[in-house]
């Protein structure tokens, strides 16, 4: 009959040769079940706070981003940011999901990448806000290669879809008085009223040298050609075919 | 009364682990842009430098000796995990600054090499004791660095004015190499250099020789 009283199986397994195969895995086990039961308590207990925070931190950046975007405040409706919803949308066929997953990818090749980044995220993340029941606004998570870094911003479009309402610039690299201009708000304010496509659904918008003759046009920066370009392309592609393009005509269609 | 302090006070200049012993760099370059993200990281190791050596030492008679490492590192990685979510939850914006550098604890040397070289063959108490000083020694080359770098860099320290910059308005230009990796290196070993110009035995003897010759040749 073995003995099962554990407080002498304790005292066997303290009394053991500490190399004996038997307490090896013993020693292993229960370290490993301590270690665990550490993580996984901390991890409960804090969980709320650790919610609390990463929440507070999403909406600090989206209330940054309509306190720098020009004219965006203005338009929202309601309180402010409260009004914002979110969206994740699976560019691939236009489905929702619950969260972004940057390991889905589209590779693009070369002819389709104008914006430079190689491949697409197929999960992004869209914030709207509705005016009763009629959209009243849209924005866009937009990036791409500016000439020696990453740009990223938001673009944020009107009701029609069309009209920009703003565009800001979060993240980028650009020389320092040049490129970087492209942060300035004396720049980006060009961009509210900009047109992004003409009645036939070509997108005629773009950063040009001496522009602003038409509604399409922003003036690009003298200097910085290819941080211009950068933007412009970075918009084209995101509001293209392969970008948002079919987001925006499923809002229009009521489909979304 | 001396003696049975010596774990504690020793890490702190005479055995220092980043100037004697040369472990735990990496995070000492990496975290000492300014004061508070040093003393953050400085408070974390320090903490899991402790936990991790009192439980290594409580029980140290019943390690296997063949899986005593990576044991060790069980207890180190947990104890990390659980200060990283404390800082998480309670100094948030101060754990995105220093972001991947808190879970890198894990494979700071200094923090495996006092549980295998102390913790494992002495008392609990001793062995906190000489996980305090360690963490202490560490802390306090990782605050004088932290003090040049950042009142160089940003004439700032805890982010309060110190130099107004020209910037601003004030008289004060960064020093803006104070901010890049490379400085914090040359901060490093100019306070090497000078400690040990001060205490001339702490000068490791040369372990290679080049024959002067055939370096020429």
């Amino acid at each position: 009959m073995p003995d099962l009283n554990p407080i002498s199986l304790w005292q066997r397994l303290l009394a053991a040769p500490n190399d004996s195969r038997g307490k090896t895995l013993t020693m292993a086990f229960l370290v490993s079940f301590a270690a665990a039961l550490a993580v996984s308590s901390a991890a409960v207990l804090l969980g709320p706070r650790l919610d609390a925070n990463r929440e507070a931190e999403r909406r600090a950046r989206l209330e940054a981003l309509i306190a720098e975007t020009p004219g965006l405040a203005e338009v929202l409706p309601g309180s402010g940011i409260d009004s914002l919803e979110v969206l994740t949308v699976d560019l691939r066929d236009l489905t929702l999901a619950d969260a972004v997953d940057p390991a889905q990818v589209t590779e693009l090749t070369p002819d389709e990448d104008i914006a430079g980044i190689g491949t697409r995220p197929d999960l992004q993340q869209i914030f709207m806000a509705r005016d009763g029941r009629d959209l009243a606004l849209v924005i866009l998570p937009v990036y791409g290669q500016g000439y020696q870094s990453t740009i990223r911003g938001y673009l944020a479009l009107g009701p029609d879809l069309n009209t920009v309402i703003g565009l800001t610039i979060t993240e980028q690299g650009e020389t320092p008085g040049l490129g970087a201009t492209i942060q300035t708000p004396g720049w980006l304010a060009q961009w509210p009223g900009t047109q992004l496509m003409d009645e036939a659904g070509e997108i005629r918008v773009a950063v040009v040298r001496g522009g602003g003759t038409t509604s399409y046009e922003v003036d690009a920066i003298t200097g910085a050609t290819r941080s211009s370009n950068g933007v412009q392309n970075m918009i084209r592609f995101w509001v293209g075919p392969l970008g948002f393009g079919p987001v925006l005509d499923a809002l229009r269609s009521g489909d979304l | 009364m001396r003696a049975a302090l010596k774990p504690l006070f020793d890490p702190l200049l005479r055995d220092n682990p980043v100037t004697v012993q040369i472990l735990g760099i990496c995070s000492a370059l990496a975290v000492t842009t300014s004061m508070t993200t040093a003393l953050t990281m400085s408070l974390a190791l320090t903490a899991v430098l402790v936990a991790s050596s009192a439980v290594v030492s409580l029980i140290r008679r019943h390690i296997p000796a063949q899986i005593r490492l990576i044991l060790q590192i069980t207890i180190i990685a947990a104890m990390v995990i659980v200060a990283d979510l404390i800082l998480q939850a309670y100094a948030y914006a101060i754990s995105q600054r220093l972001s991947i550098f808190v879970s890198l604890i894990v494979t700071n040397c200094i923090v495996l090499g006092r549980a295998e070289a102390f913790a494992m063959s002495h008392p609990v108490g001793p062995s906190i004791l000489d996980a305090l000083g360690n963490g202490a020694g560490y802390s306090a080359i990782l605050m004088v660095i932290a003090f040049l770098r950042e009142l160089l860099g940003f004439g700032t320290l805890f982010g309060a004015t110190i130099f107004p910059t020209v910037a601003e308005g004030g008289w004060y230009q960064p020093f803006g190499f104070m901010l890049l990796a490379p400085s914090a290196f040359m901060l490093l070993g100019l306070l090497v250099w000078a400690l040990r110009s001060w205490r001339v035995e702490q000068v490791e003897p040369a372990t290679t020789h080049v024959d002067r010759e055939e370096a020429l040749s």
